[in-house]
């Protein structure tokens, strides 16, 4: 197995904590991991992004010229990546931001999730890329939806979050849910 | 110790306190900012001392002090704050003072930017500033390389008593690995009698100056000690050069994606190989010696000029067409180096 | 003043011009060394101008930095072995001009660092040219037509640019004649013992003569500063935290 995952979105949506909870996910199960940040004054525009690579082989370029998975979290992000995505690529969309009558690829899976709202009725607004990796555990191989859980709740554990642990595996649930 | 995910800046600031480092003094500049971020309060944390120096001269003769009063000194920087640091690292040399200087290269000259480059290869291995001299450079690969090379680096360094430099790039800084910090060791600052310490009466002073002042034979002296560090010291890793056609030679976040790039190759049946130079200098001659069956080599580097041909020209005697692929604004990718390596194997230059 | 000079000073092998001021400089502090009993705790920087042949005249550890240099290196040296009294020990051009950003930022963090800096309103390694501290009208192989004030500016005053920093001490002293002397001991001994207290940073200039790039004999080198310098680099203590406080 060896996957690439581009994460992005605006600054605070959480992005970078997206990548790095994917590569967290990894190591625990002793893949290679990498993650690489846009950093600098690229960083300073608002929008993040961050490229996740997880593989049973040695990773080669922190860059991925064509992701299996595009976790976006607002339109730009999809403008910026859909193109780049591989042909049969998951582009997980947050419906609560990209307009609905966008239109994709028609050699990619799309799904749309409405994270921001999601987030917000869960009342964990920071949550709302909790929810959009549930939806990647549900629609990719990556991990499985309940391993993809743990890996969330150990990864704030570490952090010494673990008290929004209950609020996250709300989000995150309903991101498998899709609704 | 078990893996910790830390970004490449991060785990060669913690491995460097590993390595008994206890003095550090550095300016702020992309992409190597995390390492002084991280000891401005990690350095303190273990009883060392950290100071933000006003500028990368002073930060680099903070380290001349510190050496020379016996601590494992670091500073790092990256392009046009390395440049400044070459005036400090031609007087540690001149001196025999050992100290470590990294240089998390960006792209460039001049300004340049701060997106992943390997500009300063001729700078690294030629010296860097004015005098006669060339100073030992290790270039890793990854996070793990990045935290395993600050106890070799420091342990040359005080081997030679010569600066040790660190290769690395902004795409190795940058990014978050999986990595085991080593064992922290206890570096003891009056290891070494010539150490500045107080001279005590009817004992010799001792001189922290130009040793060609004092050396009764300063020519063979210098002369055998470059010797010896090209004879001793050259280190790589040859990844299935023995049967290659077509050689590729690179380093640090170019030689990733050559390993990419010859597995690619082999599955197709054209045969690839990669001579990975983790000394820049001395470079690595020996490992030229496994590429029998080598036509023509292919260096890969991020910068335009193909800073690294000249010393794959010299270590092959001329005898092999040896071009270069570049790239600056992205990593280059391991389709196009196969792509440019099949041209090179077609045109019948080879 | 004793006719005996300290164990840790030998002229023998010192290569100063007859009539320089390094030599008196070099006594003064090797004398505060020994009446401090530190004789054997010194450690000392010196810049690559006229100074670094201190490295032969004294017997303390040293280290020869690069030009205007020194002060950081002192710094660094300070860190690593904070029991030891460390001096850096520069010229005026060090100091003042190629060293200005290390003499400021070291003054600003009041680092715990003794420098002495030997002004003699000229580069003397070099052979004789202009200084930021060079009085006006200076005849020097860089101003030959004498130091235009509107080109070059005013001797620079380090009272002027480093009372307004929170220092530990800061004077100037005269090496003349014996009374000047006997006063730039004492603010060396100062210095020494403010900065074995941890007070921070020291900085004391000294007045000496260059009867060699000035093309004067030593005597008349000496009445220069008294008659020529002081006026513009006035003597005594300009910073004195303690006192202060």
């Amino acid at each position: 197995m060896a996957k690439e995952i581009i994460c992005a979105g605006f600054g605070g949506q959480g992005i970078l904590t997206t990548g790095m909870i994917l590569i967290s996910a990894g190591m625990e199960q002793d893949k290679n991991v990498l993650f690489y940040p846009s950093y600098g004054s690229e960083m300073r525009g608002g929008t993040a992004n961050c490229t996740v690579k997880i593989s049973d082989k040695l990773i080669a370029s922190p860059n991925s010229k064509h992701p299996d998975i595009l976790l976006t979290m607002n339109t730009p992000a999809i403008d910026k990546f859909e193109e780049r995505l591989k042909p049969g690529g998951l582009l997980l969309v947050n419906s609560s931001i990209a307009p609905d009558d966008r239109t994709y690829r028609d050699d990619i899976t799309v799904v749309k999730v409405p994270a921001t709202d999601i987030a917000a009725e869960v009342k964990n607004p920071k949550g709302a890329n909790l929810v959009m990796l549930g939806a990647l555990a549900a629609h990719s191989e990556l991990f499985s939806v309940e391993y993809m859980e743990e890996a969330i709740v150990s990864f704030f554990e570490k952090k010494g979050k673990g008290k929004f642990n209950e609020k996250n595996v709300a989000c995150y649930r309903r991101g498998v849910e899709g609704k | 110790m078990a893996k910790v995910l830390l970004k490449g800046n991060e785990a060669l600031a913690e491995a460097a306190l590993a390595a008994g480092c206890r003095f550090y003094s550095g300016y702020p500049i992309t992409p190597q900012t995390e390492i002084l971020e991280y000891l401005s309060w990690r350095m303190e944390d273990v009883g060392g001392e950290f100071i933000q120096a006003e500028s990368e001269l002073a930060g680099i003769n903070m380290v001349l002090g510190a050496a020379a009063a016996g601590a494992r000194a670091l500073t790092t920087s990256s392009g046009p704050g390395f440049s400044l640091k070459q005036e400090g690292i031609s007087y540690l040399v001149a001196a025999d003072l050992p100290a470590v200087i990294v240089d998390v290269m960006r792209i460039g000259t001049g300004l340049g930017d701060i997106s992943q480059g390997q500009g300063d290869y001729w700078q690294l291995t030629r010296g860097g500033g004015h005098g006669d001299y060339r100073t030992l450079v290790l270039a890793p690969d990854s996070v793990q390389e990045n935290a395993d090379m600050m106890a070799e680096a420091f342990d040359l360094a005080e081997k030679y008593r010569h600066p040790v430099l660190i290769a690395s790039d902004a795409a190795i800084g940058q990014m978050i690995e999986a990595v085991e910090i080593p064992e922290f060791i206890e570096h003891d600052i009056d290891k070494f009698d010539w150490t500045i310490k107080g001279c005590k009466k009817g004992t010799e002073q001792r001189k922290i100056q130009n040793i060609y002042y004092t050396h009764p034979d300063y020519e063979t002296y210098l002369a055998d000690k470059y010797a010896e560090m090209e004879e001793q010291e050259q280190r790589y890793e040859n990844i299935q050069v023995e049967d290659a056609e077509l050689v590729l030679v690179a380093y640090g976040i170019s030689s990733r994606v050559c390993r990419e790039a010859v597995e690619a190759a082999r599955a197709e049946g054209l045969k690839l190989g990669l001579i990975r130079p983790v000394t820049l200098w001395p470079f690595p001659v020996k490992a030229f010696e496994e590429a029998k069956a080598a036509k023509a080599f292919l260096t890969v580097e991020m910068n335009i000029l193909g800073q690294m041909v000249d010393d794959v020209k010299l270590a092959t005697c001329g005898k092999y067409p040896v071009d270069h692929y570049g790239s600056i604004f992205e990593i280059p990718e391991y389709d196009g180096i196969i792509e440019k390596a099949k041209e090179m194997l077609k045109k019948g230059e080879v | 003043m004793r006719l005996v000079a300290p164990e840790t000073v030998t002229f023998t092998e010192s290569g100063f011009c007859p009539g320089c001021g390094h030599g008196l400089a070099v006594r003064l502090i090797a004398e505060v060394m020994e009446e401090m009993g530190l004789s054997e705790k010194l450690l000392t920087i010196v810049d690559v101008a006229c100074g670094s042949l201190n490295i032969d005249s004294w017997r303390f550890d040293t280290i020869m930095a690069a030009h205007g240099r020194p002060i950081a290196t002192a710094v660094g040296v300070k860190k690593v072995r904070p029991e030891n009294p460390v001096m850096a020990y520069i010229g005026d051009g060090a100091a003042y001009s190629i060293g200005l950003a290390e003499t400021m930022h070291t003054a600003l963090r009041n680092d715990n660092v003794v420098t002495v800096v030997i002004n003699n309103s000229l580069y003397g390694m070099t052979g004789g040219q202009c200084a930021p501290t060079s009085l006006p009208g200076q005849i020097t192989t860089s101003t030959p037509r004498g130091k235009d004030t509107k080109k070059a500016g005013m001797p620079f005053r380090v009272e002027e640019a480093f009372t307004g920093f929170d220092i530990a001490y800061l004077a100037r002293g005269s090496m003349a004649d014996a009374r000047g002397m006997i006063q730039s001991k004492k603010y060396l001994q100062k210095a020494f013992e403010k900065h074995m207290n941890g007070e921070g940073f020291c900085l004391v200039e000294l007045l000496s003569a260059c009867p060699t790039n000035l093309n004067i004999t030593p005597v008349k080198s000496v009445e220069r500063i008294k008659n020529d310098m002081i006026p513009y680099f006035p003597l005594g203590e300009f910073k004195d935290k303690k006192e202060e406080e």
